[in-house]
């Protein structure tokens, strides 16, 4: 049942990363839901915010849970998921598209963090969790 | 030591469940979602796997007598067919347990208890029974099934063909397939409904009878929780404690009792008061975190909270430093903007279903 699309990158921590060009956008995985059940609550940066890769770029919450949001990968936040204000539940019934968090300018030299992990692994790292 | 397993266990396996430890069990925290099977639980039905809990009965010449110093409940207004609610305090005046107790007889009692209790609330109650007194531990041999939900009556009657219009904490002893079948019409959702109780080894055929009727579904722990917060159920552990008198858990009203029982008077005084507590908004309160007043002043922590999602906001129980328990407002620290609490009544969520009257 688990989905984990070949064109994103992920983090250990179960967020993905989508580059397009020089932006990219970031969200959880299919796996994060997962093991968060129903989502309630998302808390996301505002535009203009800058964030660290490895470091927390907002929050999320579920019934049972709370956790930080890990950023895959540092920039300038430029645009806001904002439904998901009202329609946290978005981000478990569609994590890699309507359930999108945020979209970052990715600082113009720097490539993407190392430690971003391609599909097969990241999906191998989700079965020794399990 | 390995996780208790209920008598369904397998069953939560074979439907998916996501499981997890509760109170030395291990027990389904959801099956479809939290959300799906509260709201099932609101507009229809639902069963609960409710095995962990401990059953005890208390029987024998002089059972009432004693059965009324040991514990709270008014047992002079109790009359059989009746069950009520109370709790076992410690000599302190502090809170053992909460407890359901059922009378079947002038000396005939079953005390339901909160499964990380059981231990020591048998160990209390022996010291505090007398010697003709019987108390019975058949929590091993009893299974509890909680069904509840607007439509628990009507799906009551459709599986086991009998009628089941009972008072609010009223129950009836039937049998079912032979065996002694306990029916009472209580539950902590705050809807209509009722608790089953069978012997451990009809569990499954009672749980899959139950589940044929096509307006139910099972419901776990996690369900369970928001259900019972909503409809201001206080849960052992959180709202209540041995360091907590029934007075600060805001419990008065339930100690209609005159007997000189355990704990009657309190050895401390009125230190914190549990208050039920409203914040607007997604961003929930949880277990532990800490209560100021506007001005950052510290006024005690919250015990329960959660997203209520039959309201949309957030709803919470905090224990209050007394003086400060009357303040219109509170801050709750969280991330960049603490959250603004308000001090509320209970139940939190009113439109619940669990005191109609039945025609």
């Amino acid at each position: 049942m688990s989905q984990t699309p070949t064109e994103l990158r992920y983090t250990k921590t179960h967020e993905w990363l989508r580059q397009e060009g020089g932006e990219a956008v970031f969200g959880i995985t299919w796996f994060a839901q997962d093991a968060l059940g129903d989502i309630t609550y998302v808390e996301l940066p505002r535009c203009g915010d800058e964030v660290k890769a490895g470091q927390p770029f907002g929050s999320i919450e579920s019934v049972k849970a709370a956790s930080d949001l890990m950023s895959p990968a540092s920039g300038t936040v430029i645009a806001v998921n904002d439904a998901l204000e009202n329609a946290p539940e978005t981000v478990n019934a569609d994590p890699y598209g309507e359930g999108w968090m945020v979209r970052v300018a990715l600082p113009e030299k720097a490539g993407l963090p190392k430690d971003l992990m391609e599909a097969g692994a990241y999906q191998a790292h989700c079965e020794k969790e399990h | 030591m390995a996780d208790l397993l209920t008598p369904l266990a397998q069953w939560h396996k074979d439907h998916g469940a996501k499981m997890a430890p509760f109170a030395g069990w291990l027990m389904p925290i959801q099956y479809e979602g939290i959300l799906a099977e509260h709201k099932h639980t609101r507009t229809k039905a639902s069963v609960f796997d409710i095995c962990h809990m401990g059953e005890f009965l208390m029987t024998g010449r002089g059972a009432a007598g004693a059965v009324a110093l040991a514990l709270t409940h008014n047992i002079a207004t109790l009359a059989p067919g009746r069950c009520r609610y109370g709790f076992l305090l410690n000599e302190a005046g502090g809170v053992m347990d909460d407890c359901i107790l059922y009378r079947m007889g002038d000396e005939e009692f079953m005390l339901v208890v909160n499964a990380a209790c059981r231990e020591k609330d048998v160990a209390a109650l022996r010291k505090r029974l007398t010697a003709a007194v019987a108390l019975d531990d058949v929590s091993d041999a009893t299974a509890k099934i909680d069904l509840q939900g607007p439509l628990a009556l009507d799906v009551l009657e459709d599986v086991l063909k009998g009628t089941f219009r009972l008072p609010y904490f009223g129950f009836v002893q039937q049998t079912f397939k032979g065996e002694p079948l306990l029916v009472s019409r209580t539950g902590y959702t705050g809807e209509l409904g009722f608790e089953l109780y069978v012997p451990t080894r009809l569990a499954t055929e009672l749980w899959t009878l139950l589940l044929s009727h096509e307006d139910v579904k099972p419901a776990g722990l996690g369900a369970r929780d928001t259900l019972r917060l909503e409809a201001g159920l206080a849960l052992y552990g959180h709202e209540l404690d041995e360091e907590h008198s029934p007075e600060e858990s805001g419990m008065s009203q339930f100690l209609t009792s005159s007997a000189p029982f355990v704990g009657r008077a309190p050895s401390f005084p009125i230190r914190e008061r549990l208050v039920p507590l409203r914040i607007e908004g997604r961003k929930a309160t949880r277990n532990g975190d800490k209560v100021t007043l506007p001005d950052g002043t510290p006024a005690g922590r919250v015990t329960s909270g959660s997203f209520a999602p039959s309201l949309g906001c957030v709803v919470a129980f905090a224990y209050i430093a007394a003086p400060l328990a009357g303040e219109p407002e509170f801050r709750i620290p969280a991330g960049k903007e603490p959250l603004v609490a308000k001090p509320t009544t209970i139940p939190f969520y009113t439109e619940g279903t669990a005191r109609k009257k039945l025609a």
